[in-house]
């Protein structure tokens, strides 16, 4: 991936990696519950190391964990999955431009890298300074994110195949969507959306096929469109 | 959806959930990075919509797991799960801390089920 105008050992990529180690903080964490999620799924070392390694995107990971474990159908597990991440449509939309004038075979090797923490490190970094290099930049903050993601879901598996099941463990994974959801809810028409998301899909909870995640999620977008078309 | 995806077995389960996952996650991510170039700008009606997906499915993924609708509103209300999370909740918005929102709502949930409720 190293191009011809520069070495590796550039200060563009030493700023991203300098810059996403706060936030390992949070990514810790949630790669552990995504391990132990992964065991109490039912699922084997190389299965939990294929998902984190394949999919790479933590809240759809644990959607379908819980679901796989439920025995919901293959096609609801999908389907949650897919709506989770639909948000990356709009990460690699925003993120295009940076990318435009890179090979086609570059831009599809950092587009799969892309999450939450490296889109927003980096859209932020690249509006206020203009002459850093966008890859190196991006690849600084995006590459240890991947590491310790997969590092952290082999840990997970290890330490989540001890504990006891009274222990309840698996709590952590709400408590880390708890985390990611306060912060989202930053304006009116995004709180109308989460209110309007978790109320639906714990009345919707008992619907047939899980499909109550899912009926939530569709919810609070229309909620959240609908508090938007109001308050303009 | 179909009789042969329910007919799979457990494993058969997972592996095809981890790879037609992974597809369309990889699908999303490269969508714009790759068009770019073809297409100056993304759709205004593409681009409102997705600005509420966070919020309404980090919120229909957190609180079925802390609330259940149970018969009595005693027996909604009295559940570790709740608890713990209602106060997770307050530090999750006070601080911005994943490590200090996890470790105080596991601490709360095990105090309540190990202790008050036990």
């Amino acid at each position: 991936m190293s191009r011809a105008d520069g070495s590796f050992a550039d200060g563009d990529l030493w700023a991203g990696v300098r810059d996403v180690f706060p936030l390992m903080l949070g990514v810790i964490p949630f790669a552990l519950v995504a391990g132990i999620a992964a065991v109490n799924a039912g699922l084997t070392l190389t299965e939990a190391v294929a998902l984190s390694v394949i999919v790479f995107a933590g809240a759809s990971q644990l959607a379908a964990l819980d679901l796989l474990s439920s025995n919901a159908p293959l096609a609801v597990v999908v389907g949650t999955a897919v709506v989770i991440n639909l948000r990356m449509v709009m990460y690699s939309a925003s993120i295009a431009p940076h990318f435009a004038r890179y090979a086609a075979r570059m831009r599809a090797a950092l587009a799969y890298l892309l999450t939450d923490q490296a889109y927003a490190l980096s859209v932020a970094k690249f509006a206020e300074n203009d002459e850093r290099s966008r890859w190196r930049y991006y690849l600084g903050a995006a590459a240890p994110l991947w590491v310790v993601w997969q590092i952290g879901t082999v840990v997970g598996v290890v330490v989540g195949a001890g504990v006891p099941e009274r222990w309840g463990l698996t709590f952590a994974v709400p408590l880390v969507f708890l985390a990611l959801l306060v912060p989202a809810m930053k304006d009116r028409p995004t709180t109308a959306a989460g209110a309007a998301g978790g109320a639906v899909a714990v009345v919707a909870a008992g619907l047939p096929l899980n499909l109550g995640l899912l009926t939530g999620a569709v919810s609070g977008v229309a909620v959240g469109l609908l508090a938007e078309a109001i308050g303009r | 959806m179909t009789g042969g995806w329910i007919a799979l077995d457990g494993a058969a389960r997972v592996w095809v959930a981890i790879v037609v996952i992974g597809l369309a996650t990889y699908g999303f991510r490269v969508s714009f990075i790759h068009l770019f170039g073809r297409i100056e700008e993304v759709p205004e009606r593409i681009q409102r919509p997705l600005r509420y997906v966070p919020p309404a499915v980090l919120a229909a993924l957190v609180l079925p797991d802390l609330l259940t609708m149970r018969p009595s509103v005693v027996a909604t209300l009295a559940d570790e799960r709740l608890i713990a999370g209602v106060v997770a909740a307050v530090v999750a918005w006070r601080t911005e801390n994943v490590f200090a929102t996890i470790g105080v709502g596991m601490g709360v949930f095990w105090l309540f089920r190990f202790v008050v409720f036990a």
